[in-house]
């Protein structure tokens, strides 16, 4: 019994530790902290100045202290008067021309960069800086992975799945304990019995030895095999994964944002992957591209300074590649984009909502292979090239022609 | 019926045979043992010299596990670099194509260059020229790689030390200035902007002497014209209006003046097909077998010293009678005559001649013969060939004299490639100043005091005058590279000129000398048309070439446009009958001589400029199908004679000057007569040119022959030969019949075979087990016109270059392991015929090669051949991972990532096409010196992004350019409209300079091909190996020879029972008969 006890408590600290391992692994994956609110303005005329916001101010001025264009509005109501306010949002050279000691300041400090004028109602004008009042900055959410290692991206419903798990850890633990504390009643109990014939007794006095089963041949093989098809599965696995890259989000050199910038600011892809409708490369923008609009939007930024010292120094900016096709592997935007009309977010996910680009699809071949499995040609209506192959597969009585019917699975379409 | 004994009779009784070589000829044993094999033994060349063994096999298993599974541990960083200021025409991954001119060794054509990135990876001929016509010879597409020779110089040099170009600049001016005779020696200047800096450049240094030396000279015609003429010119030639061709010792298909030029407008009048039945007919005289004489109707072989007497003779049938001693010539000669006097007007004789005399007896005959006027245009003179000899000569006399300060070497090499060559190098030393303009080191820059490295001409500004009124413009496709100056600018500094920049000089030279204004265009308009184009026709240069006369100090030898009057026929004034005594004196035979040795130009190699480009050095030669060296060709006679075979080396001694070569046995060489090329034997070149071959320059001169002995040194090379591979089994694949069979009948030499079925006589391609493909989009399809192909081999480079197919050098051709996508197969004839007999004797004592009376002058065919992505591919089927598959679109499709190299499918082909990467040439260090274009960083700018590189252990074939027709569709697919027929091109039906390939859509009922398809289909058009039924996509149209006598070997006939096949038949079955009972 001692023995039997003194097992129970060398092993009860190994079976807490797994515990607490599987407790922290569940409550790990939880999200950290919720989601900085965009904060809240429960009322109609914050809403209508946020629009009015988001529509014409917020590409030159942010309503947090940075300096984009103009300066930041954190605050302004404070610096400023409303009634100051409003003359200088409808016509600031106006305003200037009079002579005002702060105008005429203001505008020296920011390059001389005029204003827009806006003729907003009064009303709206107090909207705005409603919205600008309420505005609460979001706190910096920068745990994207830090180096270039690609990870696999958890499953989304990996938090009902982990409550589940705690709640049957615990049952389990419960169940264990009362168990060992009925073995010990019963144990107490039996000692105390002499009426116990030979065969009985030896039963009760048997000591469990765990070493005896630990050096049993059947535990020993069990756990090689155990051992061994684990690794099977984990090589096997990892062997599928080489190459892989989904979820893959590496830091980049300059923190672009896709999220402000094609999210946000609704900037077309096209604008700086110039040749995602033109030819097989997307590209990545050139230096020059930035500059568009950063030679007047953010000057000041460490990060956008990176790109003024790129084309300084004359040496471009090494961003680092995300999505990787082998080169055994022919892929051309142009035949998806603009011929079959995809839109980009089909392969690349939603690149609008995230600040760190990741890899969204596997780009494996038997991905590519099922989508041309299953996707219907259906630009093919108002597309001249198809007419033949319409016809051909309408005769056929193939009423729903899939890439793969028009030759879209034979190796030469892409290997070559 | 057995078909197969069907076959057997067909080809061999009533027609003839037709041997890849003297070797099958001869059944060699080397040839009998490597004939049914499609690879060479195991590899030969291991990592250190020893097999590889069991253990290091394990050793590398073991490295390989680790090595990937701590690959797999990480995937590496990869970076994508965009432009800081991406250039506003450039996308990646879309190419850009810019119009320029390629001048180089004589050879002329108006190009586009295909960029991608900003770096040239392709050269295509640009439609626009009259000249060129959108075609380019071997030599312009492979000029590409010499940009990315890393043998080039890279800055400024003096002597073996670097020198800035300012530092340069300051010696070479003082050094100019303190030099009373200053020499530029440069080839033919066909530039006019060159020739206004070379103006420039005299204007200020007044001892300057321009001197234009060709190494590969037509010195002979110009001469000639003069005398002739007035005016020393060559002519513009029409070979399409010409009926009836007569060349004497000229190679204008492959290297004379203008090939291209002349491949095109010949092969316009051998087209035949529904609308015409007619086509010109082509006699060639000559001593060895090249590639224009290969093609001829009717060609016979003459020693090199007749070939003076000979044009006399042709030129005194034709005015009035003569006999010639030798009674074959005679009689060729004869009908010759009788031919070209009834083809008044519509004939053209040309010979490659640089003796006066010859060239004014041809001038002569085609006055006689009214070409003047119709088939040679003599107003508009062609300036491709400029170089006097005796100019060149003069020069060297100087340099030995010590009568030359300064001497400036502009794009030639005469220490190398000019006869006196050696003299020049010993007395070079004597000059004072010595400058070359050498794009990497040669024979003569080795010797030059200041090397200021010229820009390759991609990287340069210039224009080009060919011919007059025919203008192009020469612009940079990428930036240079090393820091190099092109050479005008370097002069127009050292002249002091004002403006110095090339770019501004060409446009203001432009300005002045060419654009008329008064059009309604602006000069920039007119320059931007004329750059965007590549060409302009129609200006003649206003000022240049008087000025370049001027410098000249020879007024009158120069083409000056003031002399240019329109000329007649009449106006012909050449001495005649001096001439024809000089002929007299000149070419008469040295009996006691036991041979004579003729040199000549090759396709691929020319002058030997471009010896350090390694396409052009693997690039088969037409005729003989060798690469990588020089050899002696010999007659089969001569050699059995002599008692010399194949790849012995002979020592050959003409006067003091003597060589040591590999002979080649060469059907067709004049009998007691040898031939070299020039090119080769490169002491300093490069890497790749160095030390191939011998220099038989020192042995140029104006009549192009010599008497030589050889005698045998016991030695033994073996000569890299590609054509005694892909062996063919001496099947029927060559369908021809003459003219006049033609004309009877369309199907004439057709062989229209039928199987025996139990219902009746069946054709094979009507019975099959497969179930075929169905198309329903394209099938596309190439179709080779056997008639028109001439043999050039600019295919085989212009596929190498699109599909970055490796260079694997001298060795490993030996090997057998040439990796060329596209092959020109030459087939000889001889004329005897097969008997019945003779092929019982053959069965019974194993004799083919006996039977065949080796002809003297064989009947020869090239046939293109490229993977004929057959509906029934035997490769397709035992493919054990289906790497090799079908398309929808009738494309043989070859996946490289799914092969694991069994090469079943290389054993399965009928056609052998395919292609085994025995290394990985592109990572091999072993290649580096063969390979430039895949193993450094350099030559791989030249490969084609859209292209896998491929590996080790992968097989590769023709994809008939299935990049081409993937950006050919998204192309149309993108502005919604079925692709245009000619849109889409393959690389070698985009180079063929006689359109002999054609390429397109075979369901585009409008396209050239699918109209060929519907019109000759039952006619011309047949498939290779028609009788296993393989189904090639690709179809070939029989030749046809204007001759009288019969060319078909086939009877045409597939129906009925009286056709030949049954009577052989029978007469095999005798035979087999008569065998049994012998035995027993």
């Amino acid at each position: 019994m001692i023995a039997f006890t003194k097992t129970i408590t060398k092993w009860l600290p190994l079976l807490g530790l797994t515990l607490l391992l599987c407790l922290q692994v569940a409550f790990a994956q939880q999200p950290a902290e919720k989601p900085a609110d965009g904060g809240g303005g429960d009322d109609a005329a914050v809403a209508a100045g946020k629009a009015l916001y988001d529509a014409n101010c917020i590409s030159c001025h942010s309503p947090g202290g940075e300096v984009v264009v103009g300066p930041g509005l954190k605050g302004i109501l404070e610096r400023r008067t409303i009634d100051w306010l409003i003359p200088w949002v409808k016509n600031s050279q106006a305003v200037i021309a009079s002579g005002d000691k702060y105008a005429v300041d203001l505008f020296n400090k920011y390059n001389k960069a005029v204003m827009t004028s806006f003729a907003f109602s009064d009303a709206e004008i107090k909207s705005i800086f409603a919205y600008v009042k309420s505005y609460k900055e979001p706190t910096k959410t920068t745990d994207a992975p830090k180096d270039g290692q690609p990870s696999t991206a958890s499953s989304g419903d990996g938090g009902y799945f982990n409550v589940l798990l705690v709640v049957l850890l615990f049952v389990l633990v419960l169940i264990f304990t009362v168990l060992m504390l009925l073995l010990s009643v019963i144990n107490r109990f039996l000692n105390q019995k002499t009426d116990l014939n030979e065969a009985d007794l030896e039963l009760v006095n048997q000591k469990f030895e765990p070493s005896k089963v630990f050096n049993s041949r059947p535990f020993i093989v069990g756990v090689a095999l155990i051992f061994a098809l684990v690794t099977l599965k984990a090589t096997i696995d990892g062997m599928v994964d080489i190459g892989i890259q989904q979820g893959y989000a590496p830091t980049q050199p300059i923190p672009f944002s896709h999220k402000l910038h094609a999210g946000q600011y609704g900037i077309d892809c096209g604008y700086c992957h110039t040749g995602a409708y033109k030819g097989k490369a997307a590209t990545i923008p050139s230096a020059s591209t930035c500059m568009n609009c950063h030679n007047q939007i953010k000057r000041g930024s460490p990060e956008i300074q990176k790109i003024y010292t790129a084309i300084e120094k004359n040496r471009p900016i090494e961003w680092v590649r995300i999505h990787n096709l082998p080169d055994l592997a022919y892929f051309n935007h142009a035949q998806h984009t603009n011929v079959a009309g995809l839109d980009c977010s089909k392969c690349h996910g939603e690149v609008a909502q995230m600040e760190v680009v990741q890899q969204r699809a596997p780009l494996t071949m038997g991905w590519c292979i099922n989508c041309h499995r299953e996707t219907v040609v259906e630009h093919a209506n108002n597309n001249a090239y198809y007419d033949k192959l319409l016809a051909y597969h309408q005769k056929q009585g193939i009423k729903k022609m899939t890439v793969e019917n028009i030759g879209g699975l034979e190796c030469a379409k892409c290997h070559y | 019926m057995n078909y197969h004994h069907t076959k057997d009779i067909n080809m061999e009784s009533n027609g003839k045979r037709y041997w890849r070589g003297i070797e099958e000829l001869e059944n060699d044993l080397e040839f009998v043992k490597n004939a049914e094999k499609e690879f060479s033994d195991a590899p030969t060349i291991t990592e250190d010299g020893s097999q590889p063994n069991r253990r290091d096999f394990l050793k590398l298993m073991g490295f390989s596990v680790a090595a990937v599974s701590v690959a797999a541990c990480q995937a590496p960083v990869k970076k994508a670099i965009p432009y800081l200021q991406k250039p506003a025409e450039l996308d990646p991954s879309i190419p850009n194509y810019y119009a320029s001119t390629f001048f180089e060794d004589g050879d002329y054509a108006s190009i586009l260059v295909k960029t991608r990135e900003g770096r040239p990876i392709k050269i295509e001929g640009n439609d626009l020229s009259a000249i060129s016509g959108g075609k380019t010879s071997a030599k312009a597409q492979a000029s590409l790689l010499s940009l990315y020779d890393t043998d080039r110089y890279k800055g400024f040099m003096k002597g073996k030390a670097e020198i800035s170009m300012e530092k340069a600049d300051e010696e070479i001016k003082s050094a100019l200035e303190s030099a009373g005779a200053i020499r530029i020696v440069t080839p033919t200047v066909i530039s006019p902007s060159t020739k206004a800096v070379v103006k420039a450049f005299t204007e200020k240094y007044k001892g300057t002497k321009h001197i234009t030396y060709d190494a590969l000279s037509a010195s002979g015609m110009l001469e000639a014209n003069k005398e002739s003429f007035g005016t020393a010119m060559i002519p513009s030639y029409d070979f399409s209006k010409a009926d009836v061709i007569v060349s004497i010792n000229c190679d204008f298909l492959g290297t004379w003046i203008s090939p291209v030029e002349f491949s095109r407008q010949y092969a316009q009048n051998r087209k035949v097909g529904k609308e015409r039945k007619e086509m010109s007919r082509f006699y060639a005289l000559e001593s060895r077998m090249s590639m224009t004489g290969a093609n001829a109707d009717y060609r016979t072989a003459i020693k090199p010293s007749q070939e003076g007497a000979v044009v006399a003779s042709l030129y005194k049938k034709i005015t009035g009678s003569d006999t010639f001693k030798d009674e074959k010539i005679n009689k060729a000669l004869d009908r010759i005559a009788k031919d070209l006097k009834s083809a008044q007007g519509k004939s053209l004789v040309v010979s490659g001649s640089n003796d006066v005399t010859v060239q004014t007896i041809i001038n002569a005959i085609n006055n006689e013969l009214g070409s003047y006027g119709t088939t040679i245009d003599t107003n508009t003179p062609c300036y491709l060939r400029q170089g006097i000899d005796a100019d060149m000569n003069a020069f060297i006399d100087d340099v030995k004299g010590g009568g030359v300060d300064a001497v400036i070497f502009f794009g030639t090499n005469p220490v190398y490639n000019h006869p006196r060559g050696k003299e020049l190098k010993d007395a070079l030393s004597k000059v004072k100043t010595r400058i070359s303009f050498a794009m990497r080191p040669n024979e003569t820059s080795e010797l030059c005091e200041y090397i200021c490295p010229n820009h390759h001409y991609l990287e340069s500004w210039g224009d080009a005058e060919p011919k007059k009124g025919h203008l192009s413009l020469i612009q940079p496709t990428i930036t240079p590279i090393f820091k190099t100056r092109q050479a005008q600018e370097s002069l127009l500094i050292w002249a002091g000129a004002k403006v110095t920049n090339y770019y501004d000089f060409v446009r203001g030279n432009w300005n002045k000398a060419i654009f008329t204004a008064g059009k309604g265009k602006s000069f920039d308009e007119f320059w931007a048309n004329t750059l965007h184009d590549g060409i302009f026709v129609g200006g003649a240069v206003k000022v240049e070439a008087k000025v370049e006369a001027k410098a000249e100090g020879k007024e009158d030898e120069k083409p000056t446009e003031k002399e240019e009057k329109p000329r007649v026929a009449g106006a012909f004034k050449g001495d005649v009958e001096g001439a024809l005594s000089d002929i007299a004196k000149e070419y008469k035979a040295d009996t006691t001589a036991e041979l004579e040795i003729q040199l000549y130009e090759k396709v691929a190699i020319g002058s030997g400029m471009h010896a350090n480009n390694p396409w052009l050095q693997e690039m088969p030669d037409p005729i003989t199908r060798t690469c990588w060296g020089n050899y002696v060709c010999i007659s089969q006679v001569t050699a059995k004679k002599k008692e010399i075979s194949q790849n012995d080396v002979v020592k050959v001694t003409v006067g003091s000057t003597s060589f040591e070569l590999p002979v080649l046995i060469q059907p067709g060489q004049a009998n007691d007569s040898i031939s070299v090329a020039v090119g080769y034997g490169r002491t300093t070149a490069g890497k790749i040119g160095k030390g191939i071959g011998q220099n038989v320059a020192p042995l140029i001169n104006k009549t192009g022959w010599a008497t030589a002995k050889i005698e045998k040194t016991g030695k033994y090379e073996e000569i890299a030969q590609t054509q005694t591979h892909h062996t063919i089994m001496g099947r029927d694949i060559i369908q021809e019949a003459s003219l006049k069979e033609y004309k009877e009948k369309a199907t004439a030499g057709r062989n229209l075979i039928t199987i025996h079925t139990d219902k009746g006589p069946k054709r094979p391609t009507d019975i099959t087990l497969w179930k075929g493909h169905t198309y329903p989009n394209h099938s596309w399809s190439l179709m080779v016109d056997l008639n028109t192909c001439t043999g050039c081999g600019a295919c085989v480079v212009a596929c190498q270059i699109e599909n970055n197919v490796p260079v694997v050098g001298k060795k490993e051709v030996i090997n057998r392991r040439e990796m060329h996508w596209i092959r020109i197969d030459r087939y000889y004839s001889s004329d005897a015929n097969f008997t019945a007999e003779q092929h019982k004797k053959g069965k019974e004592d194993g004799s083919y090669g006996d039977m065949e009376i080796p002809s003297d002058n064989p009947d020869v065919t090239f046939m293109p051949l490229m993977c004929q992505h057959c509906n029934n591919a035997p490769c397709e089927t035992v493919c054990p991972v289906l790497a090799t598959t079908h398309s929808n679109e009738g494309l043989n499709q070859m996946a490289y990532n799914r092969c694991v190299g069994t090469r079943y499918c290389a054993n399965n082909c009928p056609f052998k096409v395919r292609r085994f990467n025995w290394f990985h040439y592109a990572e091999d260090s072993r290649f580096t010196e063969v390979n430039p274009t895949q193993t450094n960083d350099l030559g791989r700018m030249v490969l084609n992004p859209d292209v896998t590189v491929r590996s080790r252990g992968v097989m590769e074939k023709c994809t008939m350019c299935v990049q081409r027709i993937q950006a050919g569709k998204l192309e149309a697919k993108k502005e919604k409209r079925r692709p245009k027929d000619g849109e889409i091109q393959t690389a070698c039906s985009q180079v063929c300079p006689t359109n002999a390939i054609i390429f397109g859509d075979m369901l585009d009922e409008n396209s050239q091909i699918g109209k060929l398809v519907a019109e000759e289909h039952d006619k011309r058009a047949y498939h290779l190996l028609e009788e296993i039924n393989v189904k090639p996509q690709i179809s070939y149209l029989t030749k046809i020879r204007n001759t009288d006598e019969a060319k078909a070997r086939f009877a045409a006939e597939s129906h009925g029972g009286g056709h030949g096949d049954h009577k052989e038949h029978k007469e095999h079955k005798e035979e087999k008969g008569t065998k049994k009972e012998e035995k027993h």
